[in-house]
């Protein structure tokens, strides 16, 4: 399962590509929702490594516009329950995702994206 | 028989029918749970924090059940796609994904809180074609390098594996630390035959505590080999029996284990809720 919260973290790998590698783009994307527990600790805790604009971006691409353009100064429950949704409860199952800089394409087949590189890609 | 790391490449060794097989042995079960809570010792998280985790080489979830468990989220990665499906019917939490280590991360820098790997490592010594991106040192290096970047500093990385001789922990500590990390081997029991078990632990920046490498346990290993944490899971798994399907969790049990932790004091324990042991459903 592909969700924003780990693609909110991943870059392409592809050997030489190191700049404007982030964020992947989504295409072809099909989706499932499934509940999850909320753990507002846990979400206050990993806001400082999250992307903003490519959270925003992505949630897009999948269709939810629900979040905010900026991060809002106030983190209170109902922030935290739109943050919790968009990074834990969309996932991907179908569709690939595609680099910005080399445009290597990583397929998600059955919710696991194929981050396999062929020999003339890896660094 | 010779280990299974010399016998073919991993994605072939675990296939469909090893897969399945490996994942469904109780012995099996037991060893790489204990395994992976003495990993979670020594990765010595701050207490009653949340964490994110990256499961290297995560398999069919075996450890990622426990994370789980222990209320973490967490990301596996594993090169076998038949060790994935098994992951995938089994219902853990984390993100999988389809990914040779050999041949590095693309994870942002600091995405993880830690990782843990159990039982991988020694896949990384054997080479699988002549191409020079194929050998051993090189794939470690980049392994090691990219792993170093993904984790938050300070933080640890703990990895249990099978050496078949000293070189081989040499290379691996020389590549780990030429890849910035600091840290060392830990061996527990070493003096026992069954129970001996070799950790790499190492740190990212301070290691979130201490930069001593810890002791491994001494001493007599327990009942015939075993160590301490089997115990503990044996009379899990006694309580569990009563005719319960293996392997599926109830929800009894995850609230009892809960419960456990929570009066052992752990925060950060999910509470309970009518999502706990859910089944997962597809809404479109
Ligand atoms: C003994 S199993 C351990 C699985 C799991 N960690 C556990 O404790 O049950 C070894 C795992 O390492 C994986 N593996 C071996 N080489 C790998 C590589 N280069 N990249 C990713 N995973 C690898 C195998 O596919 C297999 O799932
Ligand atoms: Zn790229």
């Amino acid at each position: 399962m592909v969700r924003l919260i780990t693609h909110n973290l991943l870059a392409c790998h592809v050997k030489g590509c190191t700049s404007n590698n982030f964020p992947l783009a989504f295409k072809d994307v099909q989706i499932e929702l499934r509940e999850a527990e909320m753990n507002p600790d846990f979400l206050r805790g990993f806001l400082p490594k999250i992307d903003w604009n490519a959270l925003v971006g992505a949630a897009r691409e999948l269709g939810d516009t629900s979040l905010p353009a900026e991060t809002p100064e106030m983190i209170d429950e109902e922030f935290l329950q739109t943050l919790h949704h968009v990074l834990l409860e969309i996932h991907v199952e179908e569709g690939t995702m595609t680099c910005p800089n080399c445009a290597h394409v990583y397929p998600i087949s059955n919710g696991i994206p194929n981050m396999l590189l062929a020999e003339h890609e890896i660094g | 028989m010779s280990r299974p790391e010399l016998q073919a490449p991993p994605e072939i060794y675990y296939g469909d029918t090893e897969a399945k097989k490996y994942t469904k042995n109780t012995r099996n079960q037991q060893i790489q749970a204990d395994m992976t809570y003495r990993a979670l010792e020594l990765l010595n998280l701050p207490p009653d924090e949340p964490a994110f985790l990256l499961d290297i080489g995560c398999g069919s979830g075996l450890s990622g059940e426990i994370l789980d468990d222990e209320g973490y989220v967490w990301t596996g990665v594993d090169i076998a796609p038949s060790m994935l499906e098994v992951a995938l019917e089994r219902e853990v939490e984390g993100d999988l994904f389809l990914q040779d280590i050999g041949q590095g991360f693309g994870f942002r820098a600091g995405s993880f809180d830690g990782a843990i790997s159990i039982s991988v490592l020694q896949w990384l010594l054997n080479a699988e074609t002549s191409h020079p991106t194929s050998s051993p040192p090189h794939r470690l290096s980049r392994f090691f390098t990219t792993l170093h970047s993904s984790l938050r500093n300070p933080s640890r990385a703990v990895f249990q594996f099978y050496p078949s001789d000293d070189d081989q922990i040499q290379l691996i500590t020389s590549t780990a630390q030429k890849a910035g990390f600091g840290g060392g081997v830990v061996v527990d029991y070493p003096n026992s035959k069954k129970a001996r078990k070799v950790f790499l632990v190492l740190f990212v920046g301070g290691g979130g505590a201490s930069q001593r490498v810890p002791e491994g346990l001494e001493g007599e290993e327990q009942e015939e080999g075993k160590v301490p944490f089997e115990r503990r899971r044996e009379r899990e798994h006694k309580r569990v029996k009563g005719g319960k399907k293996k392997g599926i969790k109830d929800t009894d049990w995850i609230l009892k284990k809960k419960e456990l932790y929570r009066q052992r004091g752990k925060e950060g324990v999910p509470r309970d809720s009518k999502f706990t042991n859910r089944k997962r459903r597809a809404i479109f």
